[in-house]
């Protein structure tokens, strides 16, 4: 292989910080970070800065973002998971720049790095639980109870519901990770193709056409997979969101 | 050279994974299709519900796609 298609994921130390032999250092990954919350926070704060009554183009686009999010979550979890919308929203955009910006060649994904996404994704269950629990005690143990369960069968379905419920973070996080990993190293790997087939000269470069094509198509196809997994990071929240209000099935 | 080898037939076996979720795309998709030409204007409100199943089976296949690229360069 020409080049080395996990090389855009290293982690490179910008500001070296160390307190008490624990490494704080400011990397690449945390200034992604960092430009993300700014384009975000940056682009809402710009485009409501002017209210008018009829929006202009970029006031559109944060309002239909709200909207989005609002409905989203309003569909999943009722008028009673809108004191979620704050969290639901901020964890939407901070994922959608964030595996936007990514698409930026020589840009640095944060999703791509499990860490990053199993924080997002533990967040998330940790806000699940502990609301559960202090909403409604040990009733949010229902959860773990399907009704009309013949009495039999109970003990194993409990098993399933715990063991279901204790892979969600990890199904979040490896979802979200993965999608970004695997498609940004298909590019790479596709782009490679191009610059190896152009060296077996005129046929080559003429063959070359095939996988630039591919590239294109698939840098199309990983826009839709970054606000898809956006979007589907942000719904399964919802769902969550709405196990901890209404635990009962 | 044996683990380099053991490697790439790994990679190839992680594909076949890929293909369980080319015949779950194909079913929904297929299903969706059939469901939209018989009431087409309840197809629309549906559309959502599609693609969150397609990004949630894709995952899947993704999944494999990671562990074959995984042992194939790293």
């Amino acid at each position: 292989m020409a080049s080395d298609p996990i090389h855009q994921f290293n982690i490179s130390k910008l500001v070296p910080i160390e307190i008490g032999g624990l490494d704080f250092s400011f990397t690449n990954s945390s200034a992604f970070m960092v430009a993300t919350v700014v384009a975000a926070g940056a682009f809402l704060f710009v485009s409501t800065a002017s209210r008018g009554l009829v929006p202009s183009r970029m006031q559109s686009i944060a309002e239909m973002t709200y909207e989005f999010v609002a409905n989203m979550l309003r569909d999943a979890a009722g008028s009673q998971g809108m004191k979620f919308f704050p969290f639901v929203f901020s964890l939407f955009v901070f994922v959608l720049v964030a595996n936007l910006l990514g698409m930026f060649p020589y840009f640095f994904t944060i999703t791509s790095h499990i860490i990053v996404t199993f924080a997002l994704a533990i967040l998330v269950i940790g806000t699940v639980i502990v609301y559960g629990f202090w909403k409604h005690g040990l009733g949010f143990l229902n959860l773990f109870v399907p009704s009309g369960v013949p009495g039999v069968l109970l003990p194993l379905v409990i098993a399933i519901e715990i063991i279901s419920f204790l892979s969600r973070p990890i199904s979040l996080s490896v979802r979200l990770f993965a999608n970004m990993l695997a498609g940004h190293i298909t590019l790479k790997v596709f782009a490679g193709f191009v610059t190896s087939l152009s060296a077996f000269g005129v046929v080559g470069i003429g063959g070359a056409i095939l996988p630039l094509g591919m590239t294109v198509a698939l840098t199309g196809l990983e826009f839709l997979v970054a606000f898809l997994q956006a979007y589907v990071f942000a719904v399964l929240t919802c769902m969550y969101l709405n196990d901890a209000i209404h635990p009962g099935h | 050279m044996e683990v380099d080898a053991a490697k790439a037939i790994g990679a190839g076996i992680a594909c076949l994974g890929m293909g369980g979720v080319g015949i779950g795309l194909g079913n929904m998709f297929g299903n969706f299709l059939a469901g939209a030409l018989r009431n087409p204007s309840a197809a629309d409100g549906q559309f959502g519900r599609l693609i969150f199943g397609f990004a949630v089976t894709e995952a899947l296949g993704i999944f494999s796609l990671l562990i074959a690229l995984l042992l194939l360069f790293t």
